[in-house]
């Protein structure tokens, strides 16, 4: 247990100084594993054979490398959410749809993860297709919030916050496309990096929303996050939305110097339907960066107010579109009895598809649709440019901006799933960033007063996830929370 | 926007999705309720304004025509529900 908790950075010294072997660092993850997972459900394939067998061949080219040689997450295990193609393992989207699909190939993360020694032990679970805030859309099950067994890890990458918060997980990529990264991570008391849309490639992440969608880190600190980051992201052929703009190295930006920068408060932010706690976490955060000679102004933001509702005609238009591919004929499912091909299309789609991905296709179908085009769909992006330019406008005044993650901390199980919309509510304050593109990280910021995290967002300017990641690192450092559970 | 059943029927249909007869009301008033809560974007005005379709700038991404291997045909139809290896098949479509 206890090398579970170590950093990145600090596995790496004792793999490469060969003080730690593969084999015994993934025995370990697994045994975690094991012990966590009849609690918890965090993942929905544990490819033990696969990362043994990995592990061993590692353990082995690790005994002819020099400590300079070996890259620097040889030997590590990692967790993906299983939306991301990992080459010989079942990826399902949590969907019934895709039980049984085993991907062909690696996505260009995995595949730079992989250049730099990682291996992989499994994939953690999400809503279905993405799509949900509570991990609870799942065809396999809800995942349980490792803080309160009772209570949702957030979602839709809720499978990967709750094992890394849990330790049955070194570190994981969740996927983004109105808050899945952010808010599971501020549910779970872990810090979650949504990078600019571009920074990374897309390639062989199932596509949800693609104007949206940003692969990103998982992890138990912003350092690691920024130690992922540095591998993940690129310009790649594959995905001809990848931006091509110089990788920096994040880590550098780990310094504390966070003297002189601006910081802006969105008063659209703090309002009524804040949680009072949440918002008094916040700005306690906000004053330790104070202390630190940040200068804090208020900010507006005024049509974020509407980006949930420009979100959820945005977004199932895309995927209305691109879960057209699940039709029966390529991807693993297709309904017993039909009397044609339509037919076969609708059975399939019927029975492989579960309320909320049906919802959502339907209602992107109609936005879509003859004589809707207009009054929907068009109406959100104009709006979307909108709140794109009231985030470019603060940004000329200030370098970053703070926010809660979300209004509140971890909801039940069941609290919400009943009521579409007030579940779509709990991404109020991750959404915005997503429509404009930019960078955003949750990080640990506080407890309320039933013990659970409390996240805090920091969101920079395109391409500016070094800022970002500074701002969090010495809110993490002032702050120095104690963040494992007790599971 | 409040649907109507056949509406509900026509976006199913358009949708490829078969609906129970239980679930077309089931549908037919959450899918009313969602298209009532997004109209809220009415109140904003946007004439004049440009649709943002993305973030990223409409820009040709161009490289070299280099022939390359694509996916082996045994990894293309490995996940196929049913195939001859050389094929997807599919029910018949073409009437006699």
């Amino acid at each position: 247990m206890e090398l579970l908790n170590k950093s990145l950075k600090e596995l790496h010294t004792l793999i490469k100084k060969k003080e730690v072997k593969p084999t015994e660092l993934l025995s370990e993850l697994l045994k975690r594993i094991e012990e966590t997972e009849p609690k918890l459900n965090a993942y929905i394939t544990v490819s033990r054979e696969e990362a043994e067998r990995r592990a061993q061949i590692l353990d082995e080219e690790l005994v002819k490398l020099s400590e300079d040689e070996v890259p620097e997450l040889f030997g590590i295990p990692l967790s993906i959410k299983d939306n991301i193609n990992v080459e010989g393992i079942r990826m399902t989207c949590a969907s019934k749809m895709l039980e049984s699909f085993i991907s062909p190939y690696d996505a260009t993360v995995i595949k730079r993860l992989r250049e730099r020694g990682a291996l992989f032990v499994g994939k953690n679970n999400l809503d279905e297709f993405a799509m949900g805030s509570s991990t609870e859309t799942s065809y396999f099950g809800p995942t349980k919030n490792p803080w309160d067994l009772e209570r949702v890890p957030g979602g839709s990458s809720g499978g990967s916050a709750a094992a890394v918060s849990a330790r049955s997980a070194i570190a994981s990529l969740g996927s983004d496309t109105g808050g899945s990264i952010r808010q599971p991570a501020s549910f779970c008391g872990v810090v979650g990096l949504k990078p600019t849309y571009g920074r990374v490639s897309r390639y062989g992440l199932t596509a949800f929303a693609s104007s949206l969608d940003q692969i990103g880190p998982i992890t138990k600190s912003v350092e690691d996050a920024a130690y992922l980051l540095n591998v993940i992201s690129g310009q790649d052929s594959k995905d001809a939305t990848s931006a091509k703009v110089p990788v920096p190295n994040f880590l550098e930006a780990l310094n504390g110097e966070v003297k002189g920068l601006k910081a802006g408060l969105p008063k659209e932010y703090f309002v009524e339907g804040v949680e009072p706690e949440v918002k008094e976490a916040v700005l306690n955060a906000v004053k330790k960066l104070e202390a630190l000679g940040v200068e804090v102004v208020e900010v507006s933001l005024p049509n974020t107010k509407y980006a949930v509702e420009t979100y959820y005609i945005i977004a199932p238009a895309e995927a209305s579109s691109n879960l057209g591919r699940f039709d029966g004929v390529r991807y693993t499912y297709r309904a017993k009895d039909y009397k044609d091909l339509i037919d076969m299309y609708k059975k399939t789609r019927a029975e492989g598809f579960g309320d909320e991905v049906k919802r959502r296709i339907m209602i992107g179908t109609y936005t879509l649709s003859a004589g809707y085009y207009d009054a929907y769909y068009l109406k959100a992006q104009k709006v979307r440019t909108l709140i794109y330019q009231g985030f470019q406008k603060a940004f000329e005044e200030v370098d970053f901006l703070i926010t809660p993650v979300a209004p509140e901390t971890a909801f039940k199980l069941g609290e919400k799933s009943g009521d579409p919309i007030k579940m779509y509510l709990s991404d109020i304050f991750t959404i915005a960033v997503n429509l404009a593109g930019l960078p955003a990280i949750s990080v640990p910021c506080g407890f309320d007063s039933k013990n659970l995290p409390i996240g805090l967002q920091v969101i920079g300017k395109a391409f500016d996830e070094e800022t970002v990641l500074k701002v969090a690192y010495a809110v993490e450092k002032e702050l120095s929370l104690n963040l494992t559970p007790s599971l | 926007m409040k649907l109507s059943r056949e509406e509900v029927l026509h976006i199913a249909h358009l949708a490829r999705i078969e609906l129970k007869e239980e679930e077309v009301e089931k549908f037919r008033k959450e899918l009313s309720e969602i298209l009532a809560f997004v109209e809220k974007l009415n109140e904003l005005d946007t004439e004049g304004i440009d649709p943002k379709f993305s973030v990223i700038p409409p820009e040709n991404v161009l490289r070299e025509d280099v022939p390359q291997l694509s996916l082996p045909r045994e990894k293309t139809f490995m996940n196929a529900p049913e195939t001859d290896g050389e094929y997807f098949i599919v029910p018949k479509v073409v009437k006699k």
